[in-house]
């Protein structure tokens, strides 16, 4: 299992946006009466995107809003890896290097981002970039593959992460996706079926 | 080949509008409301006579499954729970269900939904897939302001509602108690079976926990027929399965294809071969990271079927098909599969916890090749005392691949062992 600990360093307070609150509040709409704990996923996932991170003063915001036991909260955010417990860089890159990843290459992109951006785990010196390797994610047809916020980028090597790094370094939005041109998950070079799109109806 | 007028799912890859207009033009939504109107028994019996099996690893038959719930409600709400927690490694096909076709999973819902009683679905989508998840949260309000889904469903005075929910990064999730559990806000770790969920589930209400592939072909299958879908494939292995080509293959894809087709002949097809041929194969992963490898000499006649595969001591398991070429190490190819399930246990049962760390520092040593000849004994026989002994099957999921490695290439692990003689070895126990 992965053990994951609280960070150090942490706030005396946490801050709520608007749209974090309402969000909250939305949330627990979703589930019966009396089950607003169903809710502390989606609502720890605003704050992540709100800060980049979850620090102790949020876990215990958390607890308050949705009635929970504070040790609820605080297992829930230790237990899932995607909570980052610490701050990443603006740019916080998510490397697969699980088989099917590490079969196509993803050695290549481990490298590309120690060089441009260095050891796993700790934030570049002007703040801009962090990165650390992860576990599958579900992208083993367009391997290898980076999430970067809400996107994937995939079909990389070296030099494609090179370019990809660079690119956020001189304030661009790089184009999702696959880096050798493919639409989504169809071989290279076109689909094998499906090329008539008039069929399709189920009847 | 199958023909594509009996594939399900013509906009895999998302060429074609993903909307709710593009969905119905592909024939989504069309006499929902006759289908429903068949009853609750219609649906399941024709379910089970399409021999439809449970696309999420198990195979377990899908129609059987609904049969489980409760006929009559004892006052507790009936729940349908998706899981959309797709993580095993080589596995991307609901992905691409979900971002391309997400109407066929919500017309689905409502259809399965229906038939167990339930008014209320809740789709469990990993933490990373946020694009995906956005799609799926778009179909559902497009669904629900086409009167779709909602009050009176379709019109057949049925109502129901779709939620989405997500996860934050656990494969464990992806076993139903324990995405039960991380939907009721707690830690994802299994619960002890009995009671199963069609008793005791979601909010200790009867639940039905579906993968997200057997809940999207279902409208399809109600539309043609059962006897359709059991047309097509093997006898006990029906229908269409999306299969994921990855690792060493010229075009790695996504693809829907005739379960029981030849492995051979579904690699050489549609992802262009193992690279450099297939006398370059070295072994395949057939059904996602928890089977058991396969060599070149089992894959030369194999076909994809829940069946052969599990005669030759593997799997379908989610028809994630790894395939690894001559330049492989394969000892390190399953150490960082044994990574993945260290970094993925729980912590819940000490046989898991303590022996996928146990398992992989060995597997990390046989890399290298510093160990002692004994110790590939050693290691089986703790995947052993692993598998069966916890209450998930994540267990069972670590123990496997090892077990694939050592039966089928032991005098590998031999070589890389003898070949560092002379070399200090270091202790085995960490």
């Amino acid at each position: 299992m992965s053990v994951r600990r609280l960070y150090h360093d942490q706030p005396a307070h946490f801050v709520p946006s608007g749209t974090t609150t309402a969000f909250a509040d939305l949330a627990v709409t979703r589930y019966p009466a009396g089950r607003q704990a169903s809710a502390v996923l989606p609502v720890l996932w605003k704050i992540h995107e709100q800060d980049g991170w979850i620090c102790e003063p949020a876990i215990r915001w958390v607890a308050e809003r949705l009635s929970m036991p504070y040790i609820r909260v605080l297992e829930v955010a230790t237990f899932y890896t995607m909570f980052n417990l610490a701050p990443a860089g603006t740019h916080f890159l998510q490397v697969c290097t699980t088989t099917p990843c590490w079969l196509r290459g993803s050695d290549g992109v481990v490298s590309a981002c120690r060089e441009k951006i260095g050891p796993e785990g700790v934030v570049r010196a002007d703040g801009k970039f962090s990165w650390i390797e992860v576990e599958c994610l579900g992208a083993c047809v367009n391997a290898p593959t980076i999430q970067l916020r809400s996107d994937f980028y995939e079909d990389l090597d070296h030099d494609k992460t090179v370019a990809l790094i660079e690119a956020l370094e001189r304030g661009e939005n790089p184009k999702p996706g696959s880096a050798i041109g493919r639409h989504s998950s169809e071989p290279l070079g076109g689909a094998t079926t499906l090329k008539d799109l008039s069929v399709g109806g189920d009847d | 080949m199958l023909k594509d007028q009996d594939r399900i799912f013509t906009n895999l890859y998302g060429f074609d509008d993903w909307g709710l207009k593009g969905a119905m033009r592909r024939g989504d939504w069309s006499g929902t409301k006759e289908i429903l109107a068949k009853g609750r028994d219609g649906i399941i019996q024709e379910m089970k006579d399409s021999g439809l099996r449970g696309r999420g690893g198990a195979g377990f038959p899908t129609g059987l499954k609904w049969s489980f719930m409760p006929k009559e409600s004892d006052g507790r709400p009936h729940y349908l729970v998706v899981n959309a927690d797709e993580s095993e490694p080589g596995t991307c096909k609901d992905r691409d269900i979900m971002r391309h076709d997400p109407h066929k999973l919500v017309e689905g819902c409502l259809i399965a939904g229906f038939a167990m009683a339930a008014h209320a679905a809740y789709i469990y989508v990993r933490g990373e897939f946020i694009r995906e998840r956005e799609h799926l949260e778009a179909a559902v309000a497009q669904a629900r302001e086409a009167g779709l889904i909602g009050p009176n469903a379709c019109g057949s005075g049925w109502d129901f509602e779709v939620y989405v929910h997500h996860g934050a990064g656990a494969y464990i999730c992806g076993e139903e108690t324990a995405l039960l559990e991380s939907l009721e806000g707690k830690k994802g770790q299994p619960r002890l079976k009995p009671p199963f969920p069609a008793g005791m589930g979601l909010y200790g209400c009867p639940t039905t926990v579906n993968n997200v592939e057997s809940i999207a072909v279902a409208p399809t299958i109600l539309r043609r027929g059962g006897a359709w879908f059991a047309g097509l494939g093997k006898a006990n292995n029906t229908g269409t399965k999306i299969f994921c080509i990855s690792g060493h293959v010229a075009r790695p894809c996504n693809v829907e294809e005739e379960m029981g087709i030849p492995m051979r002949e579904l690699i050489e097809r549609h992802a262009g071969g193992v690279r450099g041929g297939w006398d370059n194969l070295l072994a395949v992963i057939p059904g996602g990271s928890s089977v058991p490898m396969l060599p070149k000499s089992i894959c030369d006649d194999m076909t994809m079927d829940f069946d052969a595969l599990r005669n030759a001591k593997s799997g379908l398991g989610t028809a994630a098909v790894i395939v690894m070429d001559k330049s492989t190490d394969l000892i390190k190819a399953i150490a960082r599969l044994s990574r993945f399930y260290k970094h993925e246990s729980c912590g819940q049962c000490t046989p898991c916890r303590e022996g996928t760390g146990w398992m992989w520092r060995v597997m990390e040593r046989l890399v290298k090749g510093e160990a002692d000849p004994s110790e590939i004994d050693l290691l089986l026989q703790v995947t052993y005392q692993v598998e069966g002994h916890t209450i998930c099957a994540l267990g069972d999921a670590a123990a496997w691949p090892i077990q694939g490695l050592i039966r089928h290439f032991r005098p590998v692990i031999e070589e890389r062992i003898a070949s560092r003689r002379g070399v200090p070895v270091a202790h085995a126990a960490e």
